[in-house]
């Protein structure tokens, strides 16, 4: 497929290092018209492929943060209702005309889902850790996605300008409704494998020469394999990999307590910070050549 | 697909689209053999990516149907030794990632567990306990011993593991559907009657009084909203339990249907999760389902390995603040006693309450004196038997004030 090879190319333009199934999802969504869910674990980049997204489309990403409890006023619309009570106030006595003047579209507040139908050009909708959200969004979600129109009661039906990108993504702290699994596209981010990370670090961090950077991630890629609680991620090797360039390290070999002390770039929790004692560090080290 | 430059004739093009479609409908149902919820829609998306050219290379078009096809982790972990196998006919070694490993003549299928009769599960059961001699009288499912009262409640005193005859024991799997029908309700409808609004919700408030010229006289209050209790349960299936197991698989199977949230899990040497298989509404066909995905249930137990699995990959997406686990195991620990006691600390900080569930501890003369269990105790908040209806019945007001 010749736009494939072209997605895969404007990709790696935009500065993401993708894997080799991305292009093929993203190639996807635009053949099938079907959002795109994206899986995996905390930090393995998954909000970064929409951002990737949106510059390969060159267009606007708009994004929306589920959380417990977000309902339809924070993510469709919603009316001004301070203005609303100004309007009143100010044209008091004529009854009729206020009416179809606060229902306008001028006191409509856009939320981003609507915003994201309303474009002129399509935009990336990202919809964020979707697990967040409750079953009851999900469900309105659903419909959504499915008829790209939305109906307000006091204004009517509005229909989709244009389809955007969809982006979800989940950290699997719920377990999505099927309905919503089938409607989509899935690919499973995973952590990217040393050639990959040490590419990704060196198109993020300036002044990162190579050799460090495929020390940094051939060293990442053992840590991951001892048994933490709270494996690193891609931005926990990105923020290890800028202090040990803001801390002049050219080689893990000549600084071995900077790199065991850095080391809280990529333990989170106290128990994997205290059972990574600087043996093992030295140990790891040793394998990293 | 298409044969470039010639024009060739109608009849073969459709002979070959016919043959195509046949492959991918077989390929379809493979999936769908396989736990995949595919679709009529996803079919005709799968046309049409092979209509547009996909289908010219092998490692494309696996990209492409992986992607189309696979709903979650499991799916996608799955899908490329699935494609291979059919498409391309690679010698790949299909097998449910949750099956144990062993034959199924030497471990028995959880429909033959389910069902077992007495004579064969007590010589199961009576490894390394023998029970009490007084419990001999009521071995023949409790029949007549209470005049007037209905048979069901006669099942409710009689140990599971003493259910002789097959309608007494099809009885005991009804009423255990109902106990926990029973229990859901009462649970939900206490959940409602909660808190009242304790905030006032400005905006909306303006939104509601705009009718009164903005007066605020009717207020509206935010509350939080409750969360129902979720049950997740974990069900020991090894040997020493096969007496117990096929009730409590009816219990699970009637907690999955009434809950609004439940999750089951099965273990022995390793930890399966059933609540999808367990879904299916029709207890028999749950059961089947699960015999595939339990091979090696009635063999050894490691209850602190399937622990760890659990916690390490499923605890975040099942449990939240109001979750209740229940364990059902008899505490006998194969594996590292130190990791289970490890393990349960873990569990116990994530979720509200612990319920430990052992039908051995109802035995006269029983004392936790396994190393796995004594590993547990400290970390569980409840700990009950559970060889009776009655004694499954009263959890219940433990669970509602939760």
């Amino acid at each position: 497929m010749k736009d494939r090879d072209e997605i895969a190319q404007a990709l790696a333009a935009s500065g993401y290092i993708a894997d080799g199934e991305l292009a093929t999802a993203v190639s996807l969504m635009q053949l099938l018209k079907r959002p795109l869910l994206l899986e995996g674990e905390a930090g393995v980049g998954k909000t970064e492929v929409a951002k990737a997204l949106s510059k390969v489309h060159a267009t606007e990403l708009i994004r929306l943060q589920c959380y417990e409890g977000l309902d339809q006023s924070a993510a469709l619309y919603e009316w001004n209702y301070q203005r609303q009570l100004l309007a009143i106030e100010a044209h008091r006595g004529h009854a009729e005309t206020i009416e179809d003047q606060i229902f306008s579209e001028k006191y409509l507040l856009e939320r981003p889902l609507l915003a994201a139908i309303r474009r002129a050009t399509p935009p990336v909708l990202l919809i964020d850790e979707i697990d967040r959200a409750d079953d009851e969004f999900e469900a309105f979600l659903l419909e959504l996605l499915s008829d790209f129109q939305v109906s307000i009661p006091e204004l009517g039906t509005i229909s989709a300008t244009t389809i955007p990108h969809v982006v979800l993504t989940s950290n699997g702290t719920r377990e999505l409704s099927d309905a919503l699994r089938r409607r989509c596209l899935y690919h499973y981010v995973d952590y990217p494998d040393v050639d990959r990370e040490a590419r990704i670090i060196l198109a993020k961090i300036d002044g990162a020469g190579a050799s460090l950077a495929l020390q940094i991630a051939r060293m990442v890629e053992s840590i991951r394999k001892e048994e933490l609680r709270k494996m690193p991620g891609v931005a926990e090797t990105l923020d290890w990999a800028a202090a040990l360039v803001g801390l002049d390290v050219r080689d893990l070999h000549d600084a071995p307590e900077t790199v065991h002390e850095t080391m809280m770039c990529l333990l989170k929790t106290h128990e994997d910070r205290a059972r990574f004692k600087p043996e093992i560090t030295a140990r790891l080290l040793g394998r990293v050549a | 697909m298409s044969a470039r430059g010639i024009t060739p004739a109608f009849d073969a093009v459709d002979e070959v689209a016919h043959r195509v479609s046949t492959k991918l409908a077989g390929f379809l149902r493979t999936l769908r053999d396989n736990g995949f919820a595919v679709g009529l829609a996803e079919g005709q998306d799968a046309t049409a990516l092979m209509a547009a050219g996909y289908a010219q290379q092998a490692s494309l078009l696996r990209s492409a149907f992986k992607h189309l096809f696979s709903a979650r982790k499991s799916d996608w972990d799955k899908f490329d030794g699935l494609f291979d196998a059919f498409w391309l006919r690679r010698r790949v070694r299909m097998r449910s990632s949750i099956s144990g490993a062993g034959s199924a003549a030497s471990n028995p299928s959880l429909k033959s567990l389910q069902d077992a009769r007495s004579e064969r599960a007590d010589s199961h059961a009576a490894t390394d306990r023998v029970p009490s001699a007084d419990d001999a009288p009521q071995g023949r499912g409790g029949e007549g011993r209470m005049e007037g009262a209905s048979r069901a409640d006669n099942l409710g005193e009689v140990d599971f593991r003493k259910l002789a005859d097959p309608d007494a024991v099809a009885q005991a799997h009804v009423a255990a559907a109902q106990l926990a029908r029973v229990m859901r309700t009462r649970l939900t409808r206490r959940d409602l009657l909660r808190r009242r609004g304790e905030r006032l919700d400005l905006r909306r408030t303006i939104h509601k009084n705009i009718s009164h010229g903005g007066v605020p006289i009717t207020l509206v209050k935010r509350r939080r909203k409750d969360k129902p209790l979720r049950l997740v349960i974990l069900l020991d299936a090894s040997g020493s339990m096969s007496p117990y197991t096929a009730v409590f698989l009816r219990f699970i199977h009637g907690v999955l249907d009434e809950f609004r949230e439940a999750e089951a899990f099965l273990f022995h040497t390793r930890l399966a999760y059933v609540s999808d298989a367990m879904k299916e509404k029709n207890a028999a066909r749950a059961l089947d389902r699960l015999s595939i995905m339990a091979q090696g249930a009635g063999g050894g137990t490691k209850i602190g390995e399937s622990l760890q699995t659990f916690n390490r990959w499923h605890a975040a997406r099942v449990i939240h603040s109001r979750t209740v686990v229940m364990i059902v195991s008899d505490g006998y620990e194969t594996g590292d006693a130190d990791l289970l006691g490890r393990e349960m600390a873990a569990l116990s900080k994530r979720c509200r309450r612990i319920v430990w569930l052992n039908p051995m501890m109802a035995w006269e003369g029983y004392a936790p004196e396994a190393r796995g269990i004594k590993a547990a105790l400290p970390h569980v908040d409840l700990y009950a038997p559970a060889n009776t209806l009655h004694s499954l019945a009263a959890l219940e007001p433990y669970l509602a004030r939760l």
